[in-house]
């Protein structure tokens, strides 16, 4: 609850937001180890989503405790935190992929362009088309790359002709950067590209239905280092017209590409700021401890 | 000493085995009081001496009593009166029969002619003299092997190697009466086939249209057309499986949809379990819900249409026959949709998909060559049905594939050829051995066809 006074009282000081975000610790100084408050700033300005007092149960287990964050325009927000901490099921909560898992329930409110999107007048199918999301593994559809990247388009009907639909497709592989490399084998199945290449075809899939947001939860963890960077760079791009929200175990990964970094702990957000700050003076005791390496 | 006593000393001569040799190999380690070390565990060097004590003896045992009956009747024979041996084999057998029953006390011997009764007394001497013996030569065997074995243990001798591989040989014994079990019986099918075929041309068989398969006992006989042409029958089979899959394929794929995609957990838990009772059923019970249900009904109902339904349509027969196939057809998806992993559906949702888009664009692709190689099985399995066709289908063979007729099919024809007085060597009964064989063949490259999808499928998601 008190996270929420604090979230409340910053977004109604507008004014005082730069001293909570600034170097200035708020006065007490360091917060307790045992502090499960949230540090930092959770808002940014003109949101695109606003998340406020989050609560995931699976069954009678919480899997998130109160967590209030905001995802701004074009940014890159970084999730990080130990295994187990509830980073994933919050992302997961962001298009409601959480609602095909039985025995979950969501309460708090997030809202996507000021509407919550646990509403029960909101349809979960043109939500998701606007929240897209990428897996840890990749999970291209066993179809050729042509139409797994044609799949959302065509559900959606986005395209009225062929020679549209074509041009979606060739759009969104070369904003994820796989055209060159697939031009040529569009009608190949997808599931014989590498990982990498895989990867990003679901990148492409996702972009092809236009989204504003684009969830990746570890989209890297199941790639060799030169396919990661690969896709780092591509997030990096597809940044300036998506909000991306990340997931991911490596620090050094939410260093490079993220804008913004939260901290999750066992189901709290202990804190949240901008990445440099994160990474280089850490105020919660816990963030320190989990970016000096001495647990996670 | 009877069969069965000899094998019971036997065991007890063998536990004895075991316990000797144990207690050697124990002698052996702690002699001299110095540990020596001995390469295997004492029970191993036990268990060497017991195997070796009763297997030779038991192969002894086996070989006997199989030779045993013959040697002892050619005795006897060579024995009888020049008139009663110069008979023809096939009197000769009855005159051992007679010997042999009367050995045994079934007959009065009283009734019988002297050289007979003396054959008897000759034959049950004889026996127990080779029963004697066999007992005598059993015992002494096993118990001369088991003291050879016995004095060979050495510290060093690998006893545990060598149980451990007479053990597998056991194994290996028994894993191939099963391939051997197949082997003999589609020989002894193909064997009587092969004998049919010589009075029957194999392809007139195969593709004459006509199926009557009476044999003419007397030359003057009426109504012994005897054609074998097989093409009605198989027909008859094609048509009511198609019935039954017409039935099966769409029910039982839909409830597996339901079931996987759709129920809840309670709902499954209750249904799943439900369905597969319906596999539980006697296929005999299938057959008189059939029969007595089903094709009134459909008689009934065609009358009301104003057509003609026969009794015994194969309509009736095929619907029930999709009825009893629908558990196999709806858990075989079922498990295939279910196997269809969880990150393909993610996908498909996080791309704003409905689920019934998902499920047809995504899903049932993906499990589609499971689902087919499901569907084969049943087929095969619809081919090889015999209870609820014998019941309802008819005995006619009418080639047609209108399913308001009656039709028969191969199995029924089987029954049919099979039961009641028969001659083994009239193409009337040689018939059903040719029927089974194209109708083994058949199911076993479905079988195969089938198996080789779904093992594909398997490998695509593992």
């Amino acid at each position: 609850m008190f996270t929420l006074t604090r979230v409340e009282e910053a977004m109604t000081k507008g004014t005082e937001r730069e001293r909570t975000t600034g170097e200035e610790p708020s006065a007490g100084g360091r917060p307790e180890r045992e502090s499960r408050e949230t540090v930092g700033t959770v808002t940014v300005e003109n949101p695109r989503m606003v998340c406020r007092g989050v609560n995931v149960f699976y069954g009678d287990k919480q899997a998130i405790r109160n967590v209030s964050i905001d995802i701004g325009r074009n940014e890159v927000l970084a999730m990080i935190g130990p295994s187990g901490c509830g980073k994933s099921t919050f992302i997961r909560c962001l298009n409601r992929m959480n609602d095909t898992i039985e025995g979950c329930r969501v309460t708090g409110e997030i809202l996507l362009d000021g509407v919550n999107i646990y509403d029960r007048k909101v349809d979960v199918v043109p939500l998701r088309a606007q929240v897209g999301m990428v897996f840890q593994k990749p999970n291209p559809f066993p179809k050729s790359v042509y139409e797994n990247v044609a799949y959302g388009p065509r559900i959606h009907g986005l395209a009225r002709d062929r020679t549209e639909l074509d041009r979606i497709v060739e759009t969104a592989l070369r904003k994820a950067g796989l055209w060159e490399e697939v031009k040529d084998r569009l009608n190949e199945p997808g599931t014989g590209l590498s990982g990498g290449q895989q990867q990003r075809l679901c990148i492409a899939r996702t972009i092809a239905v236009n989204p504003e947001i684009i969830l990746m939860d570890e989209p890297c963890s199941a790639l060799d280092p030169i396919a990661t960077s690969v896709i780092e760079d591509l997030i990096f791009e597809l940044r300036t017209q998506y909000s991306i929200c990340i997931v991911t175990h490596s620090m050094q990964q939410a260093a490079r590409v993220s804008q913004r970094t939260a901290y999750f702990h066992l189901g709290d957000l202990i804190e949240v700021g901008p990445t440099e700050r994160i990474f280089t003076n850490p105020r919660h005791p816990l963030t320190q401890d989990y970016i000096t390496g001495r647990f996670g | 000493m009877s069969p069965i006593v000899l094998l019971g000393v036997l065991l007890l001569l063998s536990a004895a085995a075991y316990h000797v040799g144990r207690r050697k190999a124990f002698a052996m380690a702690g002699a001299g009081g110095r540990a020596v070390r001995l390469h295997s565990r004492p029970t191993y060097h036990g268990a060497l001496v017991a195997l070796w004590c009763a297997l030779p003896a038991l192969l002894l045992f086996g070989l006997w009593l199989s030779f045993e009956n013959a040697i002892v009747t050619r005795m006897v024979l060579e024995r009888l009166p020049e008139s009663l041996r110069s008979q023809p084999p096939d009197r000769l057998n009855l005159l051992v029969n007679d010997i042999r029953n009367i050995a045994a006390g079934h007959f009065d011997a009283a009734a019988a002619e002297p050289a007979i009764r003396e054959a008897a007394a000759a034959y049950q001497r004889l026996r127990g003299l080779s029963r004697q013996a066999l007992s005598a030569a059993v015992i002494a065997l096993a118990a001369l092997v088991a003291v050879f074995v016995r004095r060979r243990l050495r510290p060093s001798l690998r006893a545990r190697n060598h149980v451990e591989g007479i053990l597998t040989a056991l194994l290996v014994a028994c894993s191939t009466i099963a391939i051997f079990t197949t082997l003999g019986i589609v020989l002894s099918v193909v064997y009587e086939a092969v004998l049919f075929f010589r009075i029957i041309p194999f392809w007139e068989f195969l593709f004459g249209l006509n199926w009557s398969p009476q044999m003419a006992i007397r030359a003057d006989q009426v109504g012994a057309s005897g054609a074998f042409g097989a093409v009605p029958v198989f027909l008859g089979t094609a048509l009511i499986s198609a019935i039954a899959m017409t039935v099966a394929v769409p029910i039982g794929l839909m409830s597996a949809i339901y079931l996987s995609e759709y129920a809840g957990k309670t709902f499954r838990s209750i249904a799943k379990p439900l369905i597969e009772i319906l596999a539980g059923i006697p296929t005999v019970v299938y057959g008189f819900f059939a029969a007595l249900t089903v094709a009134p009904f459909v008689r009934d109902l065609g009358a009301v249409f104003g057509l003609g339904v026969a009794s015994e349509s194969a309509l009736a027969a095929g619907v029930v026959m999709g009825i009893m196939i629908i558990p196999f057809v709806c858990s075989l998806s079922d498990d295939f949709i279910n196997a269809v992993p969880q990150a393909l559906r993610d996908g498909a949702y996080s791309l704003g998909a409905t689920r019934s888009e998902t499920i047809r664009r995504v899903i049932l692709p993906a499990a589609l060559p499971g689902i087919m190689g499901g569907i084969l099985l049943a087929v095969s399995r619809a081919i090889g049905e015999t209870m609820i066709v014998v019941m309802a289908a008819g005995l006619a063979a009418n080639l047609t594939v209108n399913p308001l007729k009656a039709v028969t099919t191969v199995t029924v024809q089987i029954v049919t050829l099979l039961i009641g007085d028969q001659e083994f060597d009239s193409p009337k009964t040689l018939a059903a051995f040719a029927l089974g064989l194209v109708l083994f063949v058949v199911t076993l490259v479905l079988n195969v066809i089938a198996l080789y999808i779904v093992r594909r499928y398997r490998e695509q998601y593992e």
